[in-house]
């Protein structure tokens, strides 16, 4: 009996259920497709946002003021979504709100990976007493919770959408340099690194040409991921009154006027941050099935 | 062993340093500290006397080093809000944000070992895949938006507990589990591929072949070592973990640290800001420098170079 209970214990479960490789590619492109379409709705959203918008997102109208969404009892089938304590379209304010997400997602990781890869890169192909500061400069940044860094450098600089995207920015770079150090130290003792040196290549001329090519496939998996971090602490700034202020539209400031609104209106704090999670959860499918389809060393981690 | 954790202690001195450097420009890129410090229509006299009492009429480096003695003595100067010392008003609220945080983790092991079990367990299968999509959607969940649809479902509409402030256990339920669920997914995740890669190995196998049970074989033998990876990553997910506490105690009204760090930002109040970062990184770094410590528990075949 106990021989028979442990064979079939083994039979169940030595081998995994493989899967044919076609069967996984469309599962995992699925999903990724998935992400990039959301991905791809959101950027879309916030180029066409005037025309595509319903309502003028700022237009005041008291007669309106709170209406639940169109489905609603008590809805109003001109506002699909409802309108807010001042009786602005919400779903307008909604796509107007893209704007924001985008820009300070796009240039706050543009700064990051810039001043990333240049630290890491400096890092890794110098080594020794440079490469000791600059790791440590790196463990430093990794002890300080991001966004209580993010929320006192805004406080204290003055918030407002510049400070908010230069502060995130500079924030966020600490991932890309380890990423960018590691990879240059594992590239760096390769043959054709080497090659290039006896050659007589200049550092900069190698590290450009030949480093950096190696690296960009991590260097987009961790952008893609870092805009759904930097969209979220956006959101989360905003919300705490530290981030873009009124009456610029964003999703975080949606939701932290309609906190106030919590017992009364639900669909004020429940659709921003739905959009919000959507947002994420696209870039976070889009960067998990890049990950996958450009860089298996990064899997996993 | 005693040399390792000495080593260990003082490889935290470099962080510290960079972290007084970091405290020492974040508190004055806000323009001229003295401003914060002086009421608005004192003349002009009154001014450089707040100025060379707090000595920053002196050169930056000066600055620098007294405020490095300053802080290794604990001493990050008094409140302008409170009119007290910073320091102790910092570690009174702590203990609270300590509470929440712990709370948080339970709440995230007891999310995240089933899931990642479960999912390790029937690898690539449909509850797997339901599995992994329902963690990455709790990735991209805002913090502060999960708490706010909580207090939605279970204070508003269910009325079955309490939204906002500190009490009984009550209070705690709803912040720790925004909190938890923050990190749950990281965890799931990690626990996930350590767990699948682990029952690959040869001890599984045989442990299986010498007739234990399913649940002997996954739970003594497999676990214990797809643990390891898992500290590492909740000693990562500490630094996540007291950022999210900031958002999180506002939006619940828990009176922790988190809360008064960013209501001191709010006022500018830059003693109190910059005793609170300290004290939030130096928690970040003991935690990592325990996580390190706990694999001499955890995996006995590491060594640290001293028989």
């Amino acid at each position: 009996m106990k021989t028979t209970e442990a064979i079939s214990n083994l039979s169940v479960a030595r081998p995994r259920r493989t899967e044919p490789a076609w069967v996984r590619s469309i599962r995992r492109n699925s999903v990724g497709l998935i992400g990039m379409f959301i991905v791809a709705t959101v950027v879309l959203m916030a180029i066409s946002a005037p025309l595509i918008a319903p309502h003028d997102p700022a237009k005041l109208n008291v007669r309106s003021r709170l209406s639940p969404p169109a489905w609603a009892a008590e809805g109003d089938p001109k506002y699909l979504l409802g309108t807010d304590q001042l009786g602005r379209d919400v779903l307008s304010r909604l796509i107007h709100g893209s704007r924001v997400s985008v820009i300070v997602g796009v240039l706050g990781v543009a700064i990051s990976v810039v001043v990333g890869v240049i630290i890491g890169l400096i890092s890794g192909y110098m080594g020794g007493r440079i490469d000791s500061l600059l790791s440590r400069t790196v463990d430093t940044f990794m002890s300080i919770p991001f966004i209580i860094l993010a929320l006192a450098a805004v406080g204290f600089l003055g918030p407002g959408l510049t400070n908010l995207i230069i502060v995130l920015g500079l924030t966020g770079w600490v991932t890309f340099a380890r990423v960018v150090r590691g990879e240059v130290l594992l590239v760096k003792r390769l043959e054709y690194v080497t090659a290039a040196r006896t050659v007589g290549q200049s550092d900069w001329r190698i590290a450009l040409f030949h480093v950096l090519p190696n690296v960009a496939a991590s260097i987009i998996v961790l952008s893609t991921l870092q805009i759904a971090t930097v969209i979220i602490a956006e959101a989360s700034l905003s919300f705490l009154g530290m981030g873009v202020q009124p009456p610029t539209i964003t999703w975080g400031v949606m939701l932290s006027e309609g906190r106030n609104h919590l017992a009364t209106s639900w669909w004020l704090t429940t659709f921003p941050g739905v959009t919000i999670s959507l947002t994420a959860l696209g870039c976070i499918l889009m960067g998990d099935w890049l990950r996958d389809a450009l860089d298996p060393r990064l899997r996993n981690g | 062993m005693v040399r390792y954790i000495a080593t260990r202690i003082l490889q935290l001195i470099p962080p510290l340093l960079g972290l007084s450097v970091i405290l020492f420009v974040l508190m004055r890129i806000g323009g001229d500290p003295v401003a914060h410090l002086v009421r608005p229509e004192a003349s002009v006299e009154e001014v450089a006397a707040v100025r060379a009492a707090y000595g920053f009429d002196r050169p930056l480096h000066e600055q620098y080093l007294t405020s490095l003695v300053m802080i290794f003595q604990g001493d990050f100067g008094t409140s302008v809000r409170f009119r007290t010392d910073a320091m102790p008003l910092v570690l009174e609220r702590l203990p609270a944000t300590m509470q929440l945080a712990t709370a948080a983790i339970v709440v995230a092991l007891l999310i995240a070992i089933p899931i990642g079990l479960i999912s390790a367990l029937f690898q690539n299968s449909p509850l797997d895949i339901v599995l992994t999509l329902t963690s990455t959607l709790g990735r991209a969940m805002p913090n502060f938006w999960l708490g706010i649809m909580l207090i939605l479902l279970f204070g508003v509409q269910l009325r079955w507990l309490p939204v906002s402030g500190m009490g009984d256990l009550s209070n705690l339920v709803l912040p720790a589990t925004t909190l938890g669920i923050g990190i749950a997914p990281a965890l799931a995740r990690l626990l996930r591929s350590s767990m699948i890669e682990v029952l690959r190995r040869e001890y599984v196998t045989t442990a299986r072949a010498k007739g234990l049970t399913e649940s002997t074989v996954v739970l003594r033998h497999s676990l214990r070592n797809a643990m390891i990876p898992f500290v590492t990553i909740l000693g990562l997910q500490v630094a996540w973990l007291l950022g999210g506490a900031v958002v999180v105690e506002e939006v619940f009204a828990w009176p922790g640290l988190g809360r008064l760090i960013y209501r001191s930002v709010q006022v500018r109040d830059l003693a109190v800001v910059q005793a609170g970062v300290f004290i939030f990184a130096l928690i970040v770094m003991i935690a990592n420098l325990l996580v390190d410590l706990s694999y001499m528990i955890l995996d006995p075949r590491i060594t640290y170079g001293d028989k």
